[in-house]
């Protein structure tokens, strides 16, 4: 008969975390089939690759920290992390890019410290900061879309992107149809206007069609992970509204120094870190206010490091940074709970 | 030459303001911290037995606060150990085998029928929890013992147990649910330690 | 008025209600055996009024509150108590507690009893004492006792009555069937309970999927002048619990750690309301309740009206069990009950739900994985906590920081382990954590306690020494008058002093004797010192030894002179300072023997005289022990004879029983001292001490023994001495068991052997005595 102590309740819904994570798979393949269309194959190769080299990576670590495989494996964080990972970096870049990233996000970012619910970084900004850091080139180097002339996805053929990936390919060749993406564009201004820039630019005037098409289908994929309950409105609704109202503010105090809030919005990875990296739950905030905090943090460093900082995208960064004050932040976001007047603040205890 | 003379003063007065704040602020906002000893026998468990090899769990608290080993006191066991490493800040070691070894706790029970009345035990016990007369039956308030133990020694028709104390609904506690690891992990201690050391 | 708030969180489980709502409520059968367990409710157990082998008729109090916060039982049928012992009772510990259990006559023999009419005439305190008596607990799950609430009004404004009829747990439909076919009942126990706490008004809290049991309240709400609303709240778990009911209705929170009754709130159950009634209206106590039994182990899930004390097994039997398809048994919903592994678990107060699980059911949890921080717990839960955070600190026991987290506010109700979606336990981590923060916190008031305790005895002890030797200081000064007093008296008239200050002779003679005394141990101490560093001034030394030893003597015989055979009255006095003078040669005895062995182990000069020393003091204890020993037999001997039946002939025995065990004590310490040396002659020295000891132990239990026997003589003459009787039994076997210890302990084989020879010999003395004891008993 029954086992004694069993603890109520005895009945669960049936959400696993493996089903979230297959949610979330489910919810990037828009984006992923809209990059597909206007950056040629470039993703999908990435894709593989990382997803390949996540899984064995994930195996390798989890057999010598003597983990049960098998029932690890089939979390998915893995692939989510591939998955992000490999959307994030250019669809050219070459595959030791690509297997450094995945072996620092896996086995460093992730594994080392605990592997799922135990990292306090969001294992594929972790690795896609350090790539940008370490090779700025590749990183920068974006292929231009099909909108911008219509030439990548004719250009490289599938066989001509795997040589390409796969690094047997000129670098003249691969030059003739890689270029900055909008946010380099819109940094390296050359003391023009951002009106004079945006006529000039053909990045800006054809190519940004494309990455406003991408980022409406990451948006897409959001909603839906949101009417699926996997997470709630309140990180990425703070941090889109926190980043719109920082560029307003700035566009319409100066107009022709800087970028419109819709290109904020529109470019880069925005909408991708907006519903798919800043919502991971194990390295972000946790009670709702929290959320609300960590998410309007984003927007608003995102802001800053684009406009005054050093690199172009600044998903990453700011990620990584409140992942940072992630803890601090649940600290002083207690709700306040039935029957008290007012929620506890800070930590307390001796430790820590 | 001013320059250096206008650094230096301004550097001496800032010195001077900070020692006052400093000052100031360590009288105003002194914590008035419970004396050392006081603070250890609160977490002692108070069985007063003696095991620790001195005469009552003051004493000992006093000796932990000159220097004493934590780990001497059997009754308390590791938690003890580790509430007093927590509180003084050194690393928690594990119990002293020489003083005996952490028992579940008991009350002493006299077989009344067998007393003699030597009032022996009385004598011995260090709080009181004996009710008897010369030549009476004596007998153990439960609720006042603490079961150290030394009353069974002097009694010389030897009538005195020590009872483990039952769990009863009332004070039965839940158990720890195995760490997730546990469940499903075929491993062995070396990669739970290993998990910790990640974790 | 009756607007409907929210609570935060909530979940929507599958509600499984239809099952059990499809047949009427039907009694269950009578068991062979009800078992009632004295602990029903919160608060304190009740105490057993009745026997083993008690006739009791239906409705009779076989147990009694102990407290407040308590309740009474009574008998569910009329039958025969015939057990009163421990029994495994419904609780998460799958513990026992104790029960009464009652064997039906089948009669149903009702004890008299009767309503008590026009309820409000009476006073209010004999009202509620009333209900008291009739042991109503509250039937929702946790079980207050109900007399208690009521009192309420007294010290609080109640401003309003909440009726909680959410039953909001799935499965369960006992109450929403109580509404069903009893509404006015219910209704009435409502009328009753305004009455007693004059609430402004009246709220009914029900969820909207008991449409019947609202259509049933509506129309039993229409015979009733009280101003009561139903509110239909939406279905959402868990809003039956008392703090989210109260926010769901007036939209009012409970202070964290306060009652609802401090914000004007009472709440009460359908269940509770209705036992009111029929304890109100028709006098009959609280014996039987409604029970959900339903789950897809069982063919006819339905509620049945159930008597306090019917094992789960009649229930499951009752409905239909599918023996081979059960995999889990519930008492409780599925949210917030416990798992049983045992069906004779009887139903108590509380009981409202049986649940018999299938495995496709019920399955067991997949295995836990890690928090991944999702946050759909904090997003679920009523309470407005962070069960993640709780869960980690309960985990890593930082208990101070989950307290922090308000874990005591968590009402273990389910939902955030519900919606986990790494299946972690979480309600167990909680209850983990609660369990042993209380723990710990009873600890610390009984450590404190003890502390308290201990530190006041120290004073205590302090004091009395203090006052013992402000005492000693003051007989000493009065010693020294009555010594200057005595020297003029002396002085004045020589003839008279002899009889008439007999007394201050004596004492003057004693304090001689022990200056002599002293005098002599300082004089051997000195010597033996001497000895030991083979001094020149031995000789000297020696004399001056020689001397103090002869003064020694003078003064007791003047003292043993002295001591006049007094009246029979001073002779227990006179006794003990036998015994004393006895004890004291004793020890000089073995002092100069010490000193000797010392000596000639040595092989020092001066041996012989110590050894003339030693015969000296040999023969001086020996005669002191026999002067004890006459003194003693006289007086005993004397009592015996002029009273045979007395028990004068005690001392004696005692006496020798003292000394008996002063010599195993000495022998014991002996053997260990033997068992720690480790040096060669030292050894051998120490064997041949216990050997003597020994030899002295025997023949003082030999003495004792005889001493003994003769007792039992006189007492087989003289009628018996069971008392005393008893107490050698229990010395007997006492020398049983710690021989017998010895023996576990014992490594060595010869040891073992004497050991053993030992241990039967005391066995047989043990089973001499308990014979015996056996028979004058
Ligand atoms: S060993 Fe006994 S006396 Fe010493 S501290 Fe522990 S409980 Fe107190
Ligand atoms: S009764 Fe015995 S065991 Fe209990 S506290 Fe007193 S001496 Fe210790
Ligand atoms: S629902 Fe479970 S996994 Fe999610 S945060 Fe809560 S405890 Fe962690
Ligand atoms: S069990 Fe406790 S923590 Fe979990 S949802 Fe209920 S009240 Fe909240």
């Amino acid at each position: 008969m029954a086992l004694i102590h069993l603890s109520s309740p005895h009945v669960s819904n049936a959400n696993s975390s493996p089903n979230m994570m297959r949610l979330v798979l489910i919810a990037l393949l828009p984006g992923i089939l809209a990059m597909t269309v206007f950056f040629g194959w470039g993703t999908l190769i990435q894709i593989a690759l990382a997803a390949t080299l996540a899984l064995l990576f994930e195996a390798a670590v989890l057999r010598l920290r003597k983990r049960p495989v098998g029932f690890f494996l089939r979390d998915y964080s893995a692939l989510v992390t591939a998955v992000l990972l490999a959307v994030a970096l250019p669809p050219f870049s070459a595959w030791w890019v690509t297997a450094t990233g995945i072996f620092v996000a896996i086995v460093i970012a992730k594994q080392l410290y605990g592997g799922l619910g135990n990292n306090p970084f969001n294992p594929a900004m972790v690795a896609y900061a350090l790539l940008l850091v370490s090779f700025p080139v590749e990183m920068t180097r974006w292929t231009a879309p099909i909108t911008q002339g219509g030439e990548g996805w004719q250009v490289a053929s599938f066989i001509d992107t795997l040589r390409v990936i796969f690094g047997s390919v000129e670098p003249a060749f691969y030059d003739s149809f890689t270029g900055a993406t909008p946010l380099d564009e819109l940094r390296h201004r050359n003391g023009l206007t951002t009106e004079e820039l945006w006529r000039q630019s053909d990045v800006l005037l054809n190519g940004v069609g494309a990455w406003y098409a991408v980022s409406a289908a990451w948006f897409m994929g959001g909603i839906f992970l949101l009417s699926r309950k996997v997470f709630t409105w309140h990180t990425p609704l703070s941090m889109l509204i926190a980043l719109f109202l920082v560029a307003s503010m700035f566009y319409g105090f100066d107009p022709d120094s800087y970028v419109s809030p819709i290109v904020h919005l529109g470019v880069g990875a925005t909408m991708l870190g907006a519903f798919f990296i800043a919502t991971d739950p194990v390295s972000s905030a946790t009670s709702n206010r929290g959320k609300i905090v960590f998410g309007a943090s984003i927007g608003v460093l995102i802001y800053i490091i684009r406009t005054w900082g050093n690199y172009p995208d600044a998903v990453a960064f700011s990620v990584l940074l409140l992942n940072l004050c992630a803890p601090f932040i649940d600290q002083y976001t207690q709700p306040r709970t039935y029957g008290h007047a007012k929620p506890n603040r800070g930590l307390k205890g001796k430790n820590q | 030459m001013s320059t250096i003379l206008t650094a230096v003063i301004v550097l001496f007065i800032l010195a001077v303001l900070f020692g006052l704040l400093l000052g100031y602020a360590s009288v105003r906002f002194r914590v008035e911290g419970n004396p050392i000893v006081d603070q250890i026998d609160a977490i002692l468990p108070q069985t007063q037995c003696g095991q620790c090899g001195y005469p009552g769990c003051r004493p000992y608290a006093e000796a932990i606060a000159n220097g004493d080993a934590i780990n001497k006191c059997p009754p308390g066991g590791q938690a003890t150990i580790e509430a007093l490493a927590d509180l003084l800040d050194v690393e928690p070691i594990p119990l002293d085998s020489e003083h005996g070894e952490e028992k579940p706790r008991s009350v002493a029970y006299i077989r009344e029928d067998e007393c003699i009345g030597c009032t022996k035990c009385i004598q011995a016990c260090p709080v009181d929890a004996i009710l008897g007369a010369a030549k009476q039956m004596h007998t153990v308030i439960a609720s006042e013992c603490t079961g150290c133990d030394l009353c069974v020694e002097p009694c010389p028709v030897d009538c005195i147990d020590m009872i483990p104390i039952e769990t009863t609904p009332n004070t039965w506690k839940w158990p720890q649910p195995p760490s997730p690891m546990q469940l499903i992990a075929t491993d062995t201690g070396r990669s739970i330690a290993a998990s910790e050391v990640n974790s | 008025m009756s607007r409907v708030f929210s609570f935060h969180g909530g979940i929507h489980p599958p509600e499984n209600k239809k099952q059990s709502t499809r047949a009427p409520i039907a009694k269950a059968p009578l068991p062979k055996q009800l078992v009632l367990p004295m602990q029903q409710h919160i608060g304190a157990a009740a105490d057993p009024l009745v026997k083993v082998g008690d006739r009791v008729l239906k409705g009779q109090l076989i147990a009694e509150p102990i407290g407040r916060i308590s309740a009474s039982i009574h008998a569910p049928t009329s039958g025969t108590v015939v057990d009163i012992a421990d029994y495994p009772v419904p609780h998460a510990s799958g513990l026992s507690g104790e029960c009464i259990v009652i064997e039906p006559d089948g009669e149903e023999r009702w004890i008299e009893h009767q309503g008590l009419g026009d309820y409000r005439a009476l006073k209010r305190a004999d009202l509620i004492e009333h209900i008291r008596a009739s042991g109503i607990a509250g039937m929702g799950g946790a079980g207050f006792p109900t007399d208690v609430k009521l009192h309420l009004s007294e010290d609080h404004i109640i401003n309003t009555l909440i009726i909680n009829a959410a039953e909001c747990e799935p499965y369960i439909t006992a109450d929403d069937m109580l509404l069903r076919e009893h509404a006015n009942e219910v209704v009435g126990g409502i009328e009753v309970i305004a009455h007693l706490l004059r609430p402004s008004h009246v709220l009914i809290g029900i969820e909207d999927n008991k449409p019947n049991a609202i259509h049933a309240l509506e129309a039993a709400l229409k015979h009733c002048d009280l101003n009561i609303d139903l509110v239909v709240v939406p279905t959402k778990y868990p809003s039956g619990g008392e703090r989210q009911l109260i926010k769901l209705l007036t939209n009012i929170e409970v202070p964290s750690g306060r009652i609802p009754a401090d914000i004007g709130i009472v709440c009460q159950n359908v269940g509770t309301a209705r036992a009111i009634y029929r304890a109100v209206h028709f006098g009959e106590p609280l014996i039987s309740r409604i029970v959900t039994v339903t789950g897809d182990a069982v063919r006819h899930p339905r509620n049945l009206e159930t008597l306090l004390g019917t094992p789960f097994s009649t229930l499951l039997e009752a409905c239909d069990l599918r023996p081979d398809a059960l995999s889990r048994l519930v008492m409780g919903g599925p949210m917030m009950g416990v798992t049983v592994d045992n069906d004779r678990i009887p139903v108590i107060k509380t009981t409202n739900c049986l649940i018999a699980a299938t495995a496709q059911e019920m399955p067991p949890s997949p295995p836990a994985r890690e928090c991944i921080r999702c946050g759909m717990c904090e997003q679920a839960c009523p309470a407005e906590l962070l069960p993640q955070q709780l869960y980690w600190f309960s985990r890593g026991r930082e208990f101070e920081k989950a307290r922090h987290h308000n874990l005591f506010d968590c009402i273990e109700c389910g939902a955030c382990a519900y919606v986990c979606p790494s299946n972690i336990p979480l309600v167990q981590y909680y209850r983990f954590a609660k369990s042993e923060i209380r723990t710990e916190e009873r600890e610390q008031r009984k450590a404190d306690h003890a502390r308290q305790r201990f530190e006041a005895r120290q004073a205590r002890l302090e004091r009395e020494a203090a006052e013992k030797e402000a005492r000693r200081k003051a007989r000493a000064a009065e010693a020294a008058r009555a010594q200057s007093q005595k020297a003029a008296a002396t002085g004045n008239a020589d003839s008279g002093a002899a009889q008439a200050s007999g007394a201050p002779d004596i004492k003057q003679l004693k304090t001689a004797a022990a200056v002599a005394r002293t005098k002599l141990k300082k004089a051997q101490k000195a010597y033996d010192e001497a000895l030991a560093g083979n001094a020149d001034n031995l000789k000297a030394l020696e004399q001056a030894l020689e001397e103090a030893r002869q003064k020694a003597e003078q003064a007791e015989k003047a003292l043993a002179g002295g001591v006049p055979p007094q009246s029979q009255g001073a002779q227990a006095d006179t006794l003990k300072q036998l015994k004393t003078a006895a004890a004291v040669a004793r020890t000089k005895l073995k002092k100069a023997q010490d000193a000797l062995k010392n000596a000639e182990d040595k092989g020092l000069p001066g041996v012989d005289k110590l050894r003339q020393t030693v015969e000296a003091l040999e023969q001086k204890a020996g005669e002191a022990e026999q002067a004890l020993r006459d003194a003693e037999q006289k007086p005993a001997a004397a009592a015996l004879n002029a009273a045979p039946e007395s028990t004068a002939s005690r001392p004696d025995s005692k006496a020798l029983k003292q000394q008996v065990s002063i010599m195993r004590t000495k022998l014991k310490k002996a053997e260990s001292a033997l068992d720690s040396c480790e040096d060669a002659t030292e050894r051998s020295r120490l064997e041949a001490e216990v050997a003597e000891l020994r030899t002295r132990f025997d023949a003082a239990s030999t003495a004792f023994e005889q001493a003994e026997q003769a007792l039992i003589d006189a007492a087989a003459k003289a009628g018996v001495d069971l008392k005393q009787l008893r107490i050698d039994a229990a010395m007997a076997r006492a020398t049983v068991t710690k021989t017998e210890r010895a023996l576990q302990k014992a490594e060595d084989d010869s040891e073992r052997a004497r050991l053993e020879q030992e241990l039967s010999a005391a066995r047989t003395r043990a089973d001499a005595l308990n014979q015996t004891l056996s028979q004058y008993e």
